[in-house]
């Protein structure tokens, strides 16, 4: 983990052995009475579930249709206004090269209506839900990235948790104004000390001796709309008083502040690599009053607050960055049809070929998990954090694959800053740092699906200890196991996809038995101490991910043929390359995850790394230097 | 009178100034031309615009293989772009308070009313969709269009009737002069300015000289040129307010209107490819060849 030198001088400190992660991928020994006493409601999510090898396929299969004719007419009437903005109003490039949105883009924008698409209506937004949010989100990412960050960050995660956890006054005093009335929202939460580690942050809110207010004082860093927010969503540490021992704890709170509230100042915008449009800066808090009615959600729950904001907004990347990488194929393949070289267009040469299709394949599976997940959530899913940190992953490496192959095809063309490509890259670089680096999601990912099949196996444990009263249970996970190793039984997804998709189907099932299979028997190895082997937990997490995608695209092409869109058969050959080439790899990471020589190798890169990190930096004897 | 009144509350007395044809002391109002000829005062017009739904102009459009038309499914078709402009006009006079409600209409099969809803968006206050089944509309000309507009403006009682000059598919430029002569009111064709006026309006109108001034009473009929105004983007939630506006749904029989067809669509082709041209060596020989071509 890299951890910034707290004195914000910039000296970067790599740091296995004091790992921390999203401390919600570990479940803390809590007293009882801090645990919410949650129903025993089946966990509906896919990917939670094949964890143990089961299929739950209530969220995949078939492939979701959520929403109405109406909804559906509604989103397609503003696709073309949103597409005109972009084309009309909006220049990319000038907002890249100066570094800002000029005012009367920004104007049109909030006129257009684009700032509060998920508000609901009698607030002054356009009510609309996450997958029409998503459907818009496609055209953000194919045009404007810098201006999609801005976007997204007002309304994406900014005043995200005032409709999640607003009471109606909160709701009430501050959504008309992000909605319509220009006010620029944040979130808050990163500081020069605490990225990743979340439940780390230093800022505090003290509560007065009347209980009316609290005094903020911290600072963050990074904060998207930093410079323009008037309304920030803040989080810092109060001390809470347990109910039942009267001990006293910090713990994360989150604030609603308001610029005018006074001592709210902030630096000036970041020079960034990509994505200059938007204004990133730091935000200082010094003294700073804030009500106890603009306290979000309960107090001391605010780090469960920011973790849902985030989760929530997730499959909006998704979505942007299906648009995005569209958009770097568009270019790609125009030049691909046109450009001459030693006597044919090079649309005809193999290694071009390879190159499109793997594009074209990354983009359906990131678009069709995206949009699998915003349904998902539209009809109501609780389990989908699991999906959209894979979504979010994904979808950002395979966007960077995309740019990166895009500029390869253009060739010299691609390089220079006329195409547009070279800023889409760059601008597409952050999406794999922000939101959750894609090193914690993996870890989130691996960890929670693994704590979730720990849980079924404890239970199992338990029944063992009292055979006579659970034998059915045991005898069905005993045959279970039994079929499953002689290549019986285990997964059978035949019934939920149409013929020509059966082999690829037949592949997608038998990587997520050996997936089930591979879990218990890492759980079983190395039990609680599986949080520290991560370079085993990243190769579940490279396998899960793929596994998803290719249920994705299954789900997605099944739907298109049975519907028999014009689109079928490219759909479903998409689906059947991506599952001969996702099978592979899964097949590689889930055999390394439980090579014997995994401990042997572990131990020459754990050697290798000590010693860098001793030498700060490379050390090998240079091949003409004198010794 | 009553509107005097109201104006003299409304400004203050010493900002009055001598204006109006009765030479009166009167607030300086923009509008007080009409208030001042209260009297004689016009209520506002009510407006009536055509909006046709056509292929996108970006779309590069193909010659369907039959050879019977041109391929429309799943193509991106938008509203013609000279009636967003007869719209934007229409909604720029309902704001002026000239206009007191600006209708839209447009007929055709049943998507043509997604360009309805556009000019609500826009700014319509209501539309109207005279809806004709698919098979017909290939055949449906500006004849059979304008004896429905025409009947519409009087049912609706129009004093306005805005159109796009021509439409970008058939680029026929016939619908409002035709609309006119079977109302027999007078029309404005190629408008590039509209002022309304105590006697009706004052237009400009693009001819190939330059610019050309008329004056027209009302009721008629405008076309719209290009730069007339510009027209508004839609907003995202005027898009959704627009779709509690009202849709009246007729047909042409409803309007007692005959869509026979009067045409018959023998072949749709593609332009001929153009031919390499040739150097000639001299004006002697390119004055040969021409002959031999049959061209002089």
């Amino acid at each position: 983990m890299l951890k910034l030198n707290s004195y914000g001088t910039r000296k970067l400190i790599l740091d296995i052995s004091k790992t921390r992660f999203y401390s919600a991928a570990v479940p803390k020994r809590k007293p009882e009475s801090e645990t919410r006493k949650e129903p025993k409601k089946e966990n509906e999510s896919f990917m939670a579930n094949i964890f143990r090898g089961n299929l739950v396929s209530k969220q995949v299969f078939p492939y979701p249709d959520v929403l109405t004719l109406e909804q559906k007419e509604t989103t397609d009437s503003m696709l073309d206004p949103f597409q005109r903005f972009f084309s009309d109003v909006n220049n990319a490039a000038r907002n890249d090269e100066n570094s800002v949105i000029d005012d009367k883009t920004l104007d049109a924008l909030w006129e257009l209506g684009g700032m509060a698409i998920q508000v609901p209506s009698e607030y002054g937004g356009l009510g609309m839900n996450n997958t029409q949010y998503a459907r818009l989100c496609q055209i953000v990412g194919a045009n404007d990235l810098g201006l999609g960050i801005t976007l997204g960050a007002h309304q994406s995660i900014g005043f995200k948790g005032i409709l999640l956890y607003g009471t109606p006054e909160q709701k009430a005093k501050y959504l008309p104004k992000v909605a319509s009335e220009q006010v620029y929202a944040a979130f808050a939460l990163t500081e020069p000390s605490s990225g990743s580690d979340a439940n780390s942050i230093r800022s505090r809110a003290v509560k007065t001796a009347d209980n009316k207010y609290y005094i903020l004082n911290g600072s963050k860093i990074w904060i998207s709309n930093g410079g323009l927010a008037d309304v920030m969503t803040v989080f810092a540490q109060t001390e809470q008083i347990d109910q039942k021992t009267g001990e006293k704890k910090d713990k994360v709170t989150a604030f609603i502040v308001e610029r005018s509230f006074g001592g709210v100042t902030n630096g000036a915008p970041e020079k960034k690599m990509g994505i200059k449009a938007s204004n990133t800066a730091e935000v200082y808090f010094e003294d700073v009053k804030i009500p106890i009615e603009n306290v979000l959600g309960k107090e001391g729950e605010g780090f469960k607050v920011a973790v849902n904001i985030l989760n929530s907004g997730r499959f909006g990347m998704g979505a942007t960055l299906s648009g995005t990488m569209k958009k770097c194929i568009e270019i790609a393949t125009a030049h691909a049809n046109n450009r001459t070289q030693f006597g044919q267009k090079i649309k005809e040469f193999g290694t071009i070929q390879e190159k499109l299709v793997n594009m074209n394949i990354l983009q359906y599976a990131t678009e069709s998990m995206a949009f699998m997940i915003s349904q998902n959530m539209d009809s109501g899913s609780q389990d989908y954090h699991l999906e959209t940190a894979i979504s979010k992953v994904y979808a950002s490496e395979c966007a960077w694959y995309v740019a990166d192959e895009a500029i390869q095809i253009l060739g010299g063309m691609g390089f220079m800053k006329e195409t547009g490509l070279e800023r889409i890259m760059r601008d597409l670089r952050i999406f794999r740092i922000f939101e959750g680096t894609n090193e914690v999601l993996r870890l989130f990912v691996a960890l929670s699906g693994v704590q979730y099949a720990g849980n079924h196996l404890k239970e199992l444990q338990r029944a063992l200890k009292n055979p006579s009263a659970n034998l059915g249970f045991i005898f069905k996970e005993a045959s279970r196991r039994a079929t499953s190793r002689i290549g019986l039984g285990g997964v059978d997804l035949s019934a939920f996809v149409v013929p020509e998709l059966q082999e690829s189907a037949k592949k997608a099932a038998s990587c997520i038995d050996l997936f089930g299979r591979t879990t218990e028997e890492v759980l079983m190895k190395y039990n609680k101490n599986i949080i520290n082997e991560q370079i085993v937990l990243n190769h579940l997490a490279n396998s899960a991910i793929d596994i998803y995608a290719m249920i994705a695209t299954l789900s997605r092409s099944t739907r298109a043929a049975k519907l028999n869109l014009p689109t079928a058969e490219h759909e479903l050959n998409l689906t059947k390359a991506l599952a001969n080439q996702a099978t592979e790899r899964v097949f590689q990471h889930l055999r390394k995850a439980t090579s014997p020589q995994l401990q042997s190798e572990n131990k020459l890169l754990s050697t290798i790394a000590k010693k860098i990190c001793e030498q700060d930096g490379v050390h090998s004897t240079g091949v003409i230097d004198l010794n | 009178m009553i509107s005097l009144l109201f104006n003299s509350v409304a400004t203050p007395f010493w900002k009055w100034q001598r204006c109006g044809k009765y030479n009166l002391w009167t607030p300086n109002h923009p509008l007080s031309f009409l208030t001042i000829s209260a009297v004689a005062r016009k209520k506002m017009a009510r407006v009536l615009v055509g909006v046709k739904r056509v292929i996108d102009y970006a779309v590069k459009v193909r010659v369907k293989p039959e050879k019977n038309g041109v391929v429309t499914q799943g193509v991106k078709h938008s509203m013609n772009p000279f009636d967003e402009i007869a719209v934007e006009e229409a909604v720029k006079m309902k704001e002026k308070k000239l206009a007191s409600e600006v209708i839209a209409v447009s007929v055709g099969p049943t998507q043509s009313q997604e360009v309805i809803r556009t000019a609500l968006a826009m700014g319509a206050d209501r539309g109207v969709h005279v809806e004709v089944p698919a098979a017909e509309y290939d055949l449906l000309q500006p004849i059979h269009v304008s004896k429905i507009l025409a009947k519409l403006a009087l049912d609706e009682k129009a004093d306005l009737v805005i159109l796009g000059k021509q439409a970008i598919d058939d680029d026929a430029n016939q619908t409002a002069q035709m609309t006119a002569a079977v109302l027999d009111w007078p029309q404005g064709t190629f408008c590039n300015k509209v002022e309304k006026t105590d006697a009706g309006l004052t237009i400009a109108r693009e001819i190939d000289g330059g610019l050309e001034t008329i004056k027209t009473k009302l009721p008629a009929v405008l076309s719209a040129d290009l730069r007339l105004n510009t027209p508004r983007y839609a907003t995202l939630p005027n898009i959704m307010k627009a779709k509690k506006k009202p849709l009246k749904k007729v047909t042409p029989k409803d309007l007692g209107v005959d869509t026979t067809p009067r045409i018959e669509i023998i072949s749709v082709e593609d332009p001929p490819v153009r031919q390499a041209g040739a150097v000639v060596a001299d004006v002697d020989a390119l004055v040969a060849k021409l002959k031999a071509g049959g061209h002089i």
